[in-house]
């Protein structure tokens, strides 16, 4: 039993493969860290140099001159944006409802499948079909360029209903069948059930759903790229042509240098600074729901 | 009770007309694809190279582009997102700070858009490595951003497996990595497929963090060392330039169909699995 | 190593032996004799620890976080909670069969040879000899020995527990620990496994944890009963079932509590 020298060489080898599969693990902290430093070492100079203040809200965007405000596209984003979400999360919370109470069983699960699809149709195809399709449309239909804030939210707004739809209905399953039972035991309709008992319930996951579009939405590049025309101006319709802050740096990173890639990739540090601030910010608000014995 | 009815009716009608909106995007946007690049289809467009900056020839160094992007990633990313998935589920202590740290990071990187990791991979693979716009910048940037998914269903896969079977191998007398290896790992593996089915169908997709990665050049690559233009961003480029509608569609249609046939894939496998634990 | 009586050999035993769950007592002194080619049946109410005891002799306590030992176990002499000792083979000579027939998902074949090939046989007639040895004597090599390639997962309750001990005796084991070996199987089951314990003691030592005291007096030699952590009371099975020392074995025994 004490065959010492099989023992040792056999708890050796087991050290050894721990070991790798540790280190495994942590490459996911390693390469945390690497973002952060190399994004924020090449982004922090200028933003110094520049000062954020002025940086964010100066809206001279013209790197041959040696001028970098953001404002404009700061604006951008948020319009195109908050443009998506306007008709993306009554759409999306609408249709998990749907799916999680009213659906038949094989309808949801057709439904879900179709979701699935949507959220794993790439950027780009998104974008596609937009410039052939929605641009014109608008330009024939509502006059302006059809390169638009609307197109950038039309196009958005598909985009992020999956993420809303999947995390709302999931919220919405996860509501202990127990309320539904009471209210309609007490007589209650089913729509007065949803509308007074299971939503609310559900609402911390709804209200995740929404943030983490929201972030989807912020993050999102090509598709928007494709459809919103990338003009450096403070949008004063949702005919009119915007460029997002995530459209400006794969515009220009081709060919940027010096202080112009430094002032995009401040723009992508403030960008990366946000998203995962507010993934944190749900990832704890999560966690407290649960340690009260919430949702 | 007349006037509840329909009102009732009413608000069902609504919901029901939701959802036929939400069918409505997914088979107008796949179907128009389908339908318009369905004729740009031929063996020639899959087999010939872009001739003219794409105005003229097939794509064939595109798919090959993808197919070699997406293999590299999976060949970097499978191993160590698996081993990390098995290191956290099962010799990590159960409350351990590292475990926690690495879910947490794991989770921070599942939620960084691509345009982030296009930077980071410029930056650090591109530039401060020395690898230059190649397969191999690409690759590594793929691998970090799929990552998370492997991990997490490998994860979710491994922590699934009967504990009465890692019971039963310990107590025969075999050592924790012989237990891994021989009976947690053999039946995770549906669910490990599964992730990996999803990790390809990302990387099908990307662009915003290859253009800045991988590069843009048309031509075949054959070393890691090579630049490689993916179908995505081939499509992109095909779009915003106005070079050719034709074969833009193409493009868009073989990309679709590689999604639709990922995704059935996927569900195919996630069947697989919960027949398997019947 | 001797006792008084009969010139048994002890296989195992242990001395003053405690466990704790982090801060909670399970185990309080132990000492216990386990003799040589015997069945002893450990039994008592739910909780009372038997369990714990048994995962003491091949060291499956390891397996739970905050577990600590005290006191000593020996299997033949050699004390095994030692720094030095291998818990690989340790568990090679002591094996276990555990309440719900867990086959692996792989075949009957599969499962038998899954111990010798981790322990290193690697010729396949080698294989096939210890494959059908472990089957003849686990009495299932009527029954699958035309049929060694089947999933192991349609075999009944009753073949399932049997392939596991199969799958025990494949590795060689010289103590075979049961823990309610079969409380999940029908009383056809049951009896066929109780006639193959009967069998097994004549080349192993085997130790069942059980809370049928039928099953205790019908298959074992020795009984220990076990009360909150406590042995309190150990002898031969029928002096325990008919003239208990202790109050509380005779408050068991005839029902009044458990």
């Amino acid at each position: 039993m004490n065959k010492d020298k099989n023992n040792r060489n056999r708890r050796r080898s087991e050290n050894v493969i721990e070991n790798i599969l540790m280190l495994c693990a942590a490459i996911f902290i390693l390469v945390i860290i690497l973002i952060t430093i190399f994004i924020f070492a090449k982004g922090m100079p200028l933003l110094l140099k520049i000062g954020i203040v002025d940086f964010l809200f100066n809206s001279n965007w013209m790197p041959g001159k040696g001028n970098y405000g953001i404002w404009t596209m700061f604006v951008g984003s948020l319009a195109v944006t908050f443009m998506a979400m306007v008709w993306a999360v009554p759409l999306g919370i609408i249709t998990a409802i749907f799916m999680a109470e009213i659906a038949p069983p094989r309808v949801a699960k057709i439904l879900g499948s179709m979701v699935e699809l949507l959220a794993g149709i790439p950027s780009v195809v998104y974008g596609f079909v937009g410039l052939i399709v929605i641009v014109p449309f608008i330009r024939e239909v509502l006059g302006g360029n059809g390169l638009s804030v609307l197109a950038g939210a039309i196009i958005l707004g598909i985009m992020i209903l999956p993420t809303i739809i999947s995390i709302s209905r999931d919220a919405l399953l996860a509501v202990p069948p127990e309320y539904k039972e009471g209210s309609l035991a007490l007589g209650a309709t089913r729509y007065q059930t949803i509308a007074r008992v299971i939503v609310p319930a559900a609402r911390s996951g709804i209200v995740t759903a929404v943030v983490l579009g929201m972030g989807r939405a912020i993050g999102e590049t090509m598709a928007v790229i494709m459809v919103t025309g990338n003009a450096t101006v403070i949008p004063g319709s949702i005919l009119s042509p915007v460029r997002t802050m995530t459209s400006n740096i794969v515009l220009e990173m081709g060919y940027a240098t010096g202080d112009h890639q430094a002032a995009l990739f401040a723009t992508g540090m403030i960008l990366f600074v946000f998203i995962v601030c507010l993934n944190l910010l749900v990832s704890i608000s999560v966690k407290a729901g649960r340690a009260h014995g919430g949702k | 009770m007349a006037a509840n009815n329909w009102k009732d009716r009413l608000i069902t009608a609504g919901f029901w007309f939701a959802a036929f909106i939400i069918v409505g995007i997914l088979l107008g946007i796949v179907g128009y694809v389908v339908v318009k690049g369905f004729t740009s289809i031929n063996l020639d467009f899959i087999l010939q190279p872009p001739s003219r900056a794409g105005r003229a020839g097939g794509i064939s160094t595109t798919i090959v582009s993808t197919l070699y992007l997406t293999l590299m990633s999976l060949l970097i990313a499978v191993p160590i997102g698996v081993g990390s998935a098995i290191y956290l589920e099962e010799y990590a202590r159960s409350n351990s700070k590292f475990a926690r740290l690495v879910n947490l990071t794991s989770e921070t990187l599942a939620g960084i858009p691509s345009i982030i990791f296009g930077l980071f991979g410029f930056v650090f693979f591109v530039i401060f490595l020395g690898l230059g716009w190649s397969v191999l910048s690409g690759s590594l940037t793929l691998a970090i951003m799929v990552l998370p998914t492997i991990t997490r269903t490998a994860q979710e896969a491994v922590s699934s497996v009967s504990h009465e079977y890692r019971e039963n191998s310990l107590a025969l007398g075999a050592t924790k990595w012989q237990t891994t290896r021989k009976v947690i790992l053999p039946s995770a593996l549906p669910g490990i497929v599964t992730g990996v089915i999803l990790a390809v169908g990302r990387a099908v997709g990307e662009t915003a963090a290859l253009i800045l990665t991988a590069g843009s050049s048309l031509g075949m690559p054959v070393v890691p060392t090579d630049p490689a233009r993916t179908m995505a961003v081939h499509l992109y480029v095909l779009a915003m330039e106005g070079i050719s509608m034709e074969r833009a569609f193409g493009t868009a249609f073989l990309i679709v169909v590689l999604i639709i046939v990922i995704n059935y894939l996927a569900n195919l496998s996630l069947s697989k699995i919960s027949k398997a634990m019947r | 190593m001797e006792n008084k009586e009969n010139n048994l050999g002890v296989k195992m035993k242990s001395i003053d032996l405690e466990l704790y769950y982090h801060d909670f007592q399970a185990l309080h002194g132990i000492n216990m004799d386990i003799y040589e080619n015997r069945v002893t049946a450990l039994i008592g109410p739910s909780g009372c620890g038997k369990s714990t005891y048994l995962r003491t002799l091949n060291r499956m306590n390891d397996l739970i976080e905050g577990t600590t030992i005290k006191g000593q176990v020996f299997l033949d002499d050699v004390s095994i909670y030692e720094k030095n000792v291998d818990v690989v083979s340790l568990r090679k000579r002591v094996g276990m069969v555990f309440q719900k027939p867990s086959v692996f998902p792989m075949s009957v074949y599969e499962n038998v040879a899954y111990g010798p090939k981790i322990h290193g046989v690697k010729k396949k007639s080698h294989l096939d000899e210890i494959v059908e040895k472990s089957l003849r004597a686990a009495n299932l090599w009527n029954e699958m020995g035309d049929r060694l390639n089947s999933p192991a997962s349609r075999m009944s309750g009753g073949q399932q527990q049997r392939l596991v001990i199969a799958r025990v005796l494949a590795v060689d084991p010289e103590v075979i620990l049961m823990d309610e070996p079969a409380s999940a199987l029908d009383p056809i089951s049951t009896s066929k496994l109780e006639e193959l314990i009967r069998e097994l003691k004549k080349n192993y030592t085997i130790v069942i944890v059980t809370h049928n005291m039928q099953q205790a007096a019908r298959v074992s030699d020795y009984t220990g009963f076990f009360l909150n952590g406590n042995l309190v009371e150990f002898s031969h099975t029928n002096e325990l079932f008919v003239n208990p020392v202790d109050k509380q074995t005779e408050d068991y025994i005839t029902g009044r509590f458990g």
